[in-house]
């Protein structure tokens, strides 16, 4: 540390999910480097290891609490690969509705629990906005909080009817679904997502979702910010304006997405990565994960997922997290529901990506317009329900072989990698989107997304956790549970 | 000390090796939601990592506040397993920005409680956290999966005089928490209201086979086959409602939901080493083709007679159901007066 720098170790780092640290080193007002830290190690690969495959639907949604559904969308996707069997058309569009009823209940519980109270600390009293922000976002007893949480409560009812309970369902099966819906579910479905779509045009953005869903470019954004109906949403780009928030948080711009919800044809969200202005396709062969700062054995070179590896290596001083460092082509990614609506071609977030990039507001606009794309897609999903036809193909394990699973969190791209010998899982490899957002340095000293969207943060005076640090990290939604797993 | 029943019932919560499914689903709370179930017992959170605002030296200040006895703890919450690992040092979870290990900030506040609750069978047990090779040497607050010990100690009360409350469920029903909770800042939760695993009988007194909505296929033995069946799934796809305890299909989740309602098993997640059933999950183990696994309470040659007398007495309705995913038989419609 060269002289005037500051070291500060930021943590516990609440209102994410999980466990954070970050440490930063700060100088002239400024962070100038930041180190990223997971501070929490379980061993969930280890875990599933020597266990009939099909326990990974009831082991792996149990890594985390928030991504309970994605992590066993995974599981099932791998098993489905293994077993060679394609889910049924109910069981599709079912899968569909409960991944998306968890990603937009995360998105809910994001803005409003986790990242806006922020805006209502004592540390902003003298802004123009800050009475309705105190008054909308507290933290837990803000008005905006509380309904929000109804909503959500609301909405997990989809939940209760299609998968039996949240967190931690076996509904998902590699052939589709554990119970189908008959008619009378379809209109109690609809009626749930009524009322989820009524709060949220109410309180969230004062106006149809399918306004939100085509907001085209930054000029449309500025406009609703300046004459748009009132709502959270446009508070949020009143405070963004005030504060500059989209100028904070910039990472490298390489986006992924491995793509979410299987259409009959395409999906709702396309896979893909975009990077330097240009769409490409997801190469998964040229994934490899690098153990030079993770607190992890095999380090000598970064592993392919298929051949990679989770031993602890407590006594190692170099590393500074358990988190390992998943690159593509060798390079950092960011993921996240800004990266899944850029590559998926949502107009608004695509112009946001050519202008100005990831950054603080740009991750919570690409957020809040998906929530609504998804939940006008989720209607149409419960009207595509079949009942009386099956909910669940039949397959069959092999003795040996190898499959991957890939879906969407909430907060982006997630990858299961499995290989079984003799019957059993002989090897397990999980790749989180946080893995991907929060990881560490690797061999060639390249930070992670987070790290480099730190570097230039304001410090000021006095502020042992800076509110701008807390700001860019929450405007990932980390899920740091999974990250490590 | 006896507390003042004027003064708020105070709480601090701390996630370690788990989740963080278990808040999840207390947010769930509903009718009414959980801000105002706590309000209406007087319960205040100190610090929960997903509800408050203070973070780093703002929340490390408010446990000092109440180790130095400045701010007294009613409840202490703990969530997710504690972790010894690696080579007893517990550095698999430092607490962040305090580079001490987790399960030490744990024992030193859980002297300072008045009560300690573990929320979720991670808490209470080791948990999902502890399955397999148990890489993170997890265990409960005061169970190593189903022996007394753990982070705290068999011999350890906190200072109302309770072992530590064991809130088992992967995740925990919110309103078993919030319950918890309420009984305790009421005075009305005793040691003999806990059962021998130390989990609230309120909720571990019920049978998550009581409600099921599976029970006439139960009764005669029409099995489901494969997931997705209506059947029940204690014959072949490892069910385990009838010893689990719990009141899931009574109480219900989000709206009118459980695992059996939702076509799947239940894996007994309120059980110590629930996570190692010794088969696959769901599977039903038999011996001679008879299911490993009785129901509480149940003879074992009364169960087997009971079981041909009842598969020889299937109804044929039941039969073709039990291997549909949606009723192909309706049940007959009779003349009352023909009874």
């Amino acid at each position: 540390m060269s002289e005037g720098t500051k070291r500060l170790v930021v943590g516990p780092f609440n209102r994410v999910e999980g466990d954070l640290e970050v440490r930063l080193d700060v100088a002239n007002g400024a962070v100038k480097q930041a180190f990223v830290s997971s501070p929490l190690f379980r061993g969930f690969e280890r875990i599933l290891e020597g266990r009939d495959p099909r326990d990974a639907l009831v082991i792996a949604p149990r890594i985390c609490g928030i991504c309970s559904v994605s992590q066993s969308h995974a599981a099932a996707l791998a098993l489905a690969g293994l077993e060679g069997v394609v889910p049924t058309d109910n069981g599709r569009v079912a899968t569909n509705l409960i991944l998306a009823t968890e990603n937009l209940a995360d998105h809910l519980t994001h803005f409003h629990v986790f990242f806006m109270p922020d805006f209502a600390r004592a540390a902003y009293a003298d802004r123009p906005w800050f009475a309705e922000a105190e008054r909308r976002f507290k933290a837990a007893h803000g008005l905006s909080v509380r309904e929000a949480l109804a909503t959500r409560t609301t909405l997990l009812h989809v939940m209760g009817l299609l998968a039996g309970r949240w967190p931690h369902t076996l509904a998902l099966q590699p052939g589709g679904v554990a119970k189908g819906a008959d008619a009378r579910d379809k209109m109690r479905l609809l009626a749930t997502l009524g009322s989820v779509r009524a709060d949220l045009e109410a309180r969230l953005f004062g106006a149809p979702l399918e306004r939100v869903a085509a907001l085209a470019d930054a000029e449309e954004l500025d406009a609703w910010r300046r004459t748009g109906p009132d709502g959270d949403f446009r508070l949020f780009l009143t405070i963004a304006e005030d504060l500059g928030l989209a100028a904070l948080g910039r990472a490298d711009d390489r986006f992924l997405s491995y793509g979410a919800y299987p259409q009959q044809e395409g999906r709702l969200y396309a896979a893909g990565t975009f990077a330097g202005g240009r769409l490409g396709s997801v190469d998964t062969s040229a994934i490899a994960e690098d153990h030079s700062f993770a607190r992890m054995e095999g380090r000598e070179a970064p592993h392919h997922p298929f051949e990679g590896s989770t031993f602890p290596d407590g006594a190692d001083e170099t590393g500074y997290t358990w988190c390992k460092a998943p690159r593509l082509s060798g390079l950092p990614f960011e993921t996240g529901a800004f990266a899944r609506q850029v590559i998926a071609g949502q107009p608004l977030a695509r112009d946001l990506a050519t202008k100005e990039g990831a950054n603080v507001r740009s991750r919570v606009v690409g957020r809040l317009v998906e929530t609504a794309r998804t939940l006008i897609a989720m209607e149409n999903w419960v009207r595509a329900l079949k009942p009386g036809e099956p909910w669940c193909a039949q397959g069959a394990l092999p003795q040996a072989g190898r499959s991957f699973g890939l879906t969407e969190a909430a907060r982006g791209a997630l990858g299961h990698w499995m290989v079984v010998e003799r019957g059993r899982i002989a090897r397990y490899q999980i790749i989180a989107p946080t893995t991907w957002n929060f990881s560490p340095r690797d061999a060639s000293g390249q930070p992670g997304p987070l790290e480099t969207a730190l570097v230039g943060a304001p410090v000021r005076q006095g502020e042992t956790t800076p509110l701008a640090v807390q700001h860019i990290v929450r405007s990932f939604d980390p899920c740091m549970v999974c990250t490590v797993h | 000390m006896m507390r003042d029943l004027n003064a708020p019932f105070t709480v601090l919560w701390l996630q370690s090796g788990g989740c963080g499914g278990c808040t999840m689903s207390l947010l769930c709370a509903e009718a009414p939601d959980l801000a105002a179930t706590l309000a209406s017992a007087n319960i205040r959170f100190l610090w929960h990592p997903t509800l408050s605002e203070e973070t780093g030296d703002e929340a490390i200040a408010v446990f000092e506040a109440v180790l130095s006895g400045d701010i007294r703890l009613d409840a202490l919450c703990i969530e997710g397993a504690l972790l010894r690992g690696p080579n007893g040092t517990g550095r698999f979870h430092t607490l962040a920005g305090t580079d001490t290990a987790t399960i030490n900030w744990v024992r030193r506040l859980a002297a300072v409680a008045e009560h300690v609750v573990a929320v979720g069978t991670c808490a209470a047990y080791g948990g999902v956290t502890a399955a397999g090779v148990n890489p993170a040497d997890a265990c409960g607050l005061q169970y190593d999966g189903r022996r007394p010990g753990g982070a705290l100690g068999a011999d350890f009360r906190a200072r109302a005089g309770l072992p530590v409350i064991n809130v088992a469920g992967c995740p925990t029903h919110p309103n078993w928490v919030t319950e918890t909770l309420m009984l305790l800042s009421a005075g009305l939760l005793h040691g003999g209201d806990l059962d021998s695993y130390g989990r609230p009988r309120f909720y571990a007194d019920h049978l998550v086979h009581h409600g099921c909505p599976r029970n006439e296929y139960y009764e005669y033995k029409a099995s489901a086959e494969k997931m997705s069946d209506l059947g029940c799934m204690m014959e072949h796809l490892g069910c385990l409602g009838t010893q689990a305890h719990a009141d899931c299909n009574t109480r219900l989740w989000n709206g009118e939901g459980s695992c059996t309602r939702g076509g799947h098993a239940c894996i007994n997640c309120t059980a110590p080493e629930f996570e190692e059933p010794g088969h696959a999950f769901i599977e039903t183990p038999k011996i001679g083709g008879i299911p490993v696994g009785l129901p509480t309470d149940m003879p074992k040659a009364w169960f087997i007679a009971l079981s041909s007398l009842a598969k020889a007495a299937t109804p044929e309705r039941l039969r073709r159901n039990a291997v549909s995913d949606h009723v192909v038989t309706p049940p007959a419609v009779r003349d009352i007066r023909k009874r």
